[in-house]
């Protein structure tokens, strides 16, 4: 069986995030990516199912610029067997991703798509979801455990209200979330051999994915600072304070 | 004019909070607003629903396949519903809506907006990116407005209204690729740091686990969870899954007390979004106190127990 | 514990993306080329990326960057704006200075030529220009000890990862990696934890004077576009720190950079007699002098960080080559401390490390000797016709303090071309400096204001650090008791106040003072290495990835 597994480059998330000060967004230029850390849990994922014989090949899969080849050397070091780079400079929102990602599974047959349940910069949550509704396939996103039985695959999700078992149908979309493992060190030997594996290049065009209508963003700015609030001198005064905001 | 499609999240028979809040999201898009319930049997949830403020009408989708919520099932019986002249749909930002907004958006071929924090009109939308350490202003294209709303940022309209209850019969095929098993309510003593509504820190200030009893017995009184400098962590007083902050947990609750903790941006980075922040410590100048909504200075060891006998 | 590794083997190794460890790399794979031959050229450097780790000023003389790459321009080398002005001042106070003459400025602190630059960025596009000639470069890898074998340097380990605080192995243990080679360059810049253990196992250093270092605190800003002179470069003597006296030397700069950033920071000689003093907070207070408020008022502070800096030059430096490797830039002490530039230097001594391993390989020679034709390159260069002109800067300076001293070096500068028919020599190591708390006078810094000063650990946030936590202490003790027995009586513990990230504090939980290592904020200056009075505290390579992720600096 092969598994499919988007990977995103994002800024790292040890980078103190800097909005510019004219408002066009945040400071990406000359800081620190990395693979963005939702979808090393899926590398992760994707891999030990490999080495539990489930999964026989892995595909990895970005969309974005030059640098993003990066991302697919680290994917492959992880344990990739394959690389796919869909070639496009500029932002693609999770709508035109996820077209981009349904053609690259249709293409690869590939039965199982592993993602991050959502990217570190534009918090979306969308693109794994999306993907599932355009192939009407089914979604199981915020997985904590993941087993994989013939042509189905039992997942563990992680909602608001506890843990939830689906039981879901091949091919599927599955989405992972922080619980799921803990991603394994890049061993240099293995960096090293992923710097000579081949990617393949594909394009928007390639693919037939015309990229859908975005959001347009028309300002940026740090959220508001915190402030000061009051002071009281007494036990008797905060029990009252928090009294009357309704929080005892 | 705008019309609206909320789709509630329910279970056993319970309206979901986060809808009365959602809907106060889309009270400031202005226009109709319906709220729509998918359940086996919609009735007493409907029921609900029709009593919140600004809400025009609700319409009850029964189907014995919506007796668990499951997105791949939902998102095309919503799809059909708001096909109907709706120009938004919006829904919680739980797990639920998270999970389900953006299957119907792709049906409907149109990107969605994630965690609206603030509403500037039918298509202008605030929204947080790189976990809330920036804000964006985002414009809507042509199309249905798809949407998930940030419940922490709206306040819950009130239950005093009572719109009319419109059954509704929806013919989309619904698939049978997932399937529910069962969930399991997490089950402590102490509810869930991560998750908790309200939250008692201690630091290091504390000295010592055996006195972090006095956080643990003020924390089980009112009810909130437990956690901690990274102070008081590395010092040995408690484990490490119970740091809050930049490289512990990243928490939002309702309540958050901060006790003998100094407020080093570090920690702070973790309750950036916690909506009170109540801080005790000893010393007046602490940074602490430059953030806390609330702040008492005194000895913890005196002011806690206190506290606790009073609450 | 034996570990099984494996191993990887090359033509050269050089340890740290430094301009000095990239121009090596740079320079061998271009011998190699001109002779239609190979070399195997293998790159580590312990931060998360090439550049997260660099910290400089900088003004940058192209010297070095003009022979490397005389087409630096068309590559587009993020040289972008050259020096248009130079200002000294000497601080008399807190509210007084004085504006040098630029008739009285030594020489060497002209700048005309030069560029302000971010080294960060510089070394980025040096690893990019080394990648495309085929260098592999491994960010996130730190050389955590050298391999020597019967007394030959034949490459390096690279550090483990996974193993917890208690130094066991978690389950997702793996063992760094051997890399060998024929000869192996360490470039890790000042006071390199592998390069220090050279030199005393070789003996490296027995014919020079005690290097002397000091610590530099950088911030960038952004300021509003009126207070922006693009290339303007401002440097100052004196207050905080002493203008007539010597028990605590050094500088300030003050660069106006591209973007409306100014670029700005405080040099601390760790010479510093009086251990109450705080490097940190002299920075904090230096900024609130009205000559340096004026361009920073009303704009936001972006980055924060630290680093050593080698001053000793000339006489402090040590043999460069031993059996099978050899020290380049900071690592060897090229820094050139009269201009307060070690990029060119560090480039330059790459360079000519470079020219002797590929004359050597590519001659068929095996390596694992030692490379005398290094050294004697570096003799016929021009860098040690600037570094022996520059020999008496830093004594003068120690001996007379920052007025006389400084009058002294515009003589020998300007007059005698550098070239004193004497050398002035400084034999006191800096951890050696230290006078007794109790006979130091008590420093009590402003409340900073959180305008223009800040306190340190809303500064290290901005440094963007960070260290898995589960791992070994990387700042390690030889005698846990010394900090809490001796330090603290004898020095009111100084690592509480040298280090700018706030790694080390002494706690008191009612049960008596214990020392606390925060090593998850630790900047990788290596000051707390430097100055420890006891000599007490060894840095060694954290996991590599971990450490400051600095952007622009
Ligand atoms: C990369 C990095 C990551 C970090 N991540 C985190 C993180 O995730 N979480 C985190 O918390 N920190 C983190 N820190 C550490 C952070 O900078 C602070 O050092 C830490 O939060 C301080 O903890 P504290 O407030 O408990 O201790 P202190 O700063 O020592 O403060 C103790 C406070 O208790 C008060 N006090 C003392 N006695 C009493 C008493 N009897 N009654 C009342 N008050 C009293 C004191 O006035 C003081 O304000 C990180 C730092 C770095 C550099
Ligand atoms: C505040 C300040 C201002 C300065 N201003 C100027 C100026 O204006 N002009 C100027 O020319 N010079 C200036 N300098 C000096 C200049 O920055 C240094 O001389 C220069 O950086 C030295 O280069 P290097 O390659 O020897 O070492 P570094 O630049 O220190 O690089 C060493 C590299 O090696 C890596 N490394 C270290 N150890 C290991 C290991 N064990 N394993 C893997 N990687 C490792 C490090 O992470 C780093 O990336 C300034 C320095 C400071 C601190
Ligand atoms: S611990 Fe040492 S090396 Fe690290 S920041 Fe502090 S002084 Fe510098």
């Amino acid at each position: 069986m092969k598994a499919l597994v988007s990977v995103k480059r994002v800024v790292d998330y040890n980078v103190r995030i800097q909005v510019k000060s004219d408002g066009s967004g945040v400071v990406t230029d000359g800081v620190k990516h990395s693979m963005n850390p939702f979808d090393e849990i899926a590398m992760e994922e994707a891999v030990r199912l490999k080495e539990k014989g489930k999964v026989t090949e892995i595909v990895a899969v970005t969309i974005g610029g030059a640098k993003n080849e990066e991302t697919l050397r680290t994917a492959l070091a992880f344990g990739a067997d394959r690389a796919i780079h869909v070639k496009e400079e500029g932002e693609v929102q999770p709508l035109t991703a996820a077209k981009a990602f349904a053609a690259v599974l249709k293409k690869e047959e590939a039965k199982l798509f592993l993602a991050g349940k959502q990217a570190i910069d534009d918090d979306a949550n969308q693109t794994g979801q999306m993907v599932a509704a355009l192939l009407d396939i089914a979604q199981a996103t915020f997985a904590s455990k993941v087993e994989i039985d013939g042509d189905k695959a039992t997942v563990t999700r992680e909602i608001d209200a506890g843990l939830e078992t689906l039981e879901v149908d091949l091919p599927a979309v599955i989405t992972t979330d922080l619980r799921l493992n803990e991603p394994r060190y890049l061993k240099l030997p293995d960096i090293m051999k992923a710097k000579k594996k081949p990617i393949e290049a594909v394009s928007f065009a390639d693919l037939g994915v015309t990229p859908a209508a975005g959001l347009k963003t028309t300002k940026t700015v740090p959220p508001p600072a915190r402030s000061k609030g009051i002071m009281v001198k007494t036990t008797d005064e905060l029990v009252e304070a928090l009294k009357s905001k309704g929080l005892l | 004019m705008s019309k609206i499609l909320i789709v509630a999240e329910h279970a056993e028979g319970k309206l979901n909070g986060g809808v009365a809040k959602t809907v106060a999201a889309a009270k400031g898009v202005g226009g109709e607003i319906h709220v729509a319930v998918f359940a086996a049997d919609a009735a007493a949830v409907a029921e609900q629903a029709a009593k919140l403020d600004g809400v025009t009408k609700v319409l009850a989708v029964n189907n014995a396949a919506n007796a668990n919520p499951v997105a791949a099932v939902l998102a095309p019986q919503i799809v059909e519903v708001a096909s109907g002249g709706y120009t938004h749909v919006f829904v919680p930002g739980t797990t639920f809506g998270k999970d389900l907004a953006p299957r119907i958006a792709a049906k409907l071929d149109v990107q969605q907006v994630s965690d609206v924090m603030a509403v500037h009109g039918p298509n202008s939308f605030d929204r947080p990116i790189y976990a809330g350490n920036a804000i964006t202003t985002v414009e809507t294209p042509a199309g249905t407005v798809v949407a998930t709303v940030r419940l922490a940022s709206f306040q819950a309209v009130g239950a005093g209204g009572s719109a009319s209850v419109e059954t509704v019969s929806v013919g989309a095929a619904v698939p049978t690729h997932t399937r529910y098993v069962k969930l399991e309510a997490q089950k402590s003593e102490r509810p869930d740091l991560q998750s908790a509504a309200r939250v008692v820190s201690g630091g290091r200030a504390l000295g010592s686990s055996e006195n972090f009893k006095v956080i643990f017995d003020f924390a089980d009184k009112i009810g909130a969870g437990v956690g901690a400098s990274r102070a008081a962590v590395d010092s040995g007083y408690v484990p490490n899954d119970m740091q809050v902050g930049q490289t512990g947990k990243i928490i939002a609750p309702e309540l958050y007390f901060a006790v003998g903790i100094s407020g080093a941006i570090q920690h702070l980075a973790g309750i950036k979004d916690a909506r009170t922040i109540v801080a005790i410590n000893k010393d007046p100048e602490a940074p602490i106190f430059e953030v806390a909504d609330i702040g008492l200075v005194g000895d913890l060891f005196q002011v806690v127990p206190e506290l606790t006998g009073k609450v | 514990m034996s570990v099984e590794r494996d191993v990887m083997e090359y033509d050269v190794v050089v340890v740290g993306a430094g301009p000095s460890g990239l121009s090596t790399a740079c320079r061998l794979k271009q011998l190699a080329e001109a002779a239609g031959k190979e070399l195997s050229v293998c790159v580590v450097e312990k931060g998360s990326e090439v550049g997260a780790h660099i910290l400089s000023g900088a003004v940058f003389e192209p010297r070095a960057l003009n022979e490397l790459f005389p087409d630096w321009k068309e590559r587009g080398a993020p040289l972008n704006v050259p020096v248009s002005g130079d200002d000294i001042y000497f601080f008399r106070s807190e509210t007084a200075a004085f504006k040098m003459p630029h008739l009285f400025v030594p020489k060497t602190m002209h700048n005309d030529g030069n560029y302000i630059i971010s080294l960060a960025n510089l070394c980025r596009w040096l690893g990019q220009q080394a990648e495309g000639m085929g260098v592999e470069i491994y960010p996130g890898f730190a050389a955590q000890t050298a391999i020597i074998e019967d007394g030959v340097v034949k490459g390096i380990t690279v550090g483990d990862m996974g193993v917890n605080r208690e130094g066991e192995h978690k389950p997702d243990f793996t063992p760094g990696m051997e890399l060998r080679a024929k000869y192996t360059v360490f470039a890790e810049g000042c006071r390199g934890h592998i390069g220090k253990q050279l030199i005393a196992q070789y003996a490296l250093a027995q014919d020079a004077d005690p290097q002397h270092y000091a610590i530099g605190i950088k911030e960038i800003w952004t300021v509003p576009e009126s207070q922006h002179k693009p290339g303007l470069v401002v440097h100052g003597a004196g207050w905080p720190l002493d203008l007539t006296g010597t028990s605590a030397l050094g500088g300030s700069f003050l660069y106006h950079f591209e973007n409306n950033q100014v670029l700005v920071g405080l040099i601390v000689d760790l010479s510093y007699t009086n251990p109450h003093l705080s490097p940190f907070d002299e920075f904090q207070r230096f900024k609130h002098h009205p000559v340096i408020k004026q361009y920073l008022d009303g704009g936001t502070r972006t980055s924060y960080g630290a680093r050593a800096i080698c001053k000793g030059g000339f006489n402090s430096l040590p043999k460069s080559v031993f059996p099978g490797g050899m020290l380049v830039g900071c690592d060897l002490g090229t820094m050139n401390f009269a201009k307060i530039k070690g990029n060119h230097t560090a480039m330059k001594s790459g360079m000519l490390a470079a020219e002797a391993i590929a004359e050597a390989l590519l001659a068929g020679g095996e390596g694992g000797d030692t490379l005398d034709s290094y050294p004697a390159k570096f003799k016929a260069s021009w860098l040690y016709d600037e570094l022996y002109r520059s020999r008496n800067f830093g004594p003068l300076l120690h001996k007379f303090g920052a007025l006389v001293g400084g009058a002294l070096n515009y003589i020998e500068q300007n007059w005698f071309g550098g070239k004193f028919p004497f050398t002035v020599h400084d034999l006191k190591p800096d951890h050696a400096t230290l006078k007794l708390a109790s006979a130091s006078s008590k420093i009590t810094y402003p409340k900073p204001d959180g305008k223009l000063s800040f306190d340190k650990l809303s500064s290290v946030f901005l440094s963007s650090t960070n260290h898995e936590e589960d791992q070994p202490v990387h700042l390690t003790l030889k005698d846990a008791d010394i900090p809490i027995a001796k330090n603290l009586p004898m020095y009111d513990e100084p690592a509480q106040r040298y280090c700018p990230a706030g790694v080390y504090e002494v706690v008191d939980e009612g049960s008596g003072p214990r020392f606390q290592i925060n090593a998850q904020n630790c900047v990788h200056c290596k000051t707390c290495d430097i100055k420890d009075p006891a000599q007490n505290i060894n840095w060694v390579a954290p996991e590599g990835g971990g450490g400051p992720n600095y952007a622009n600096m």
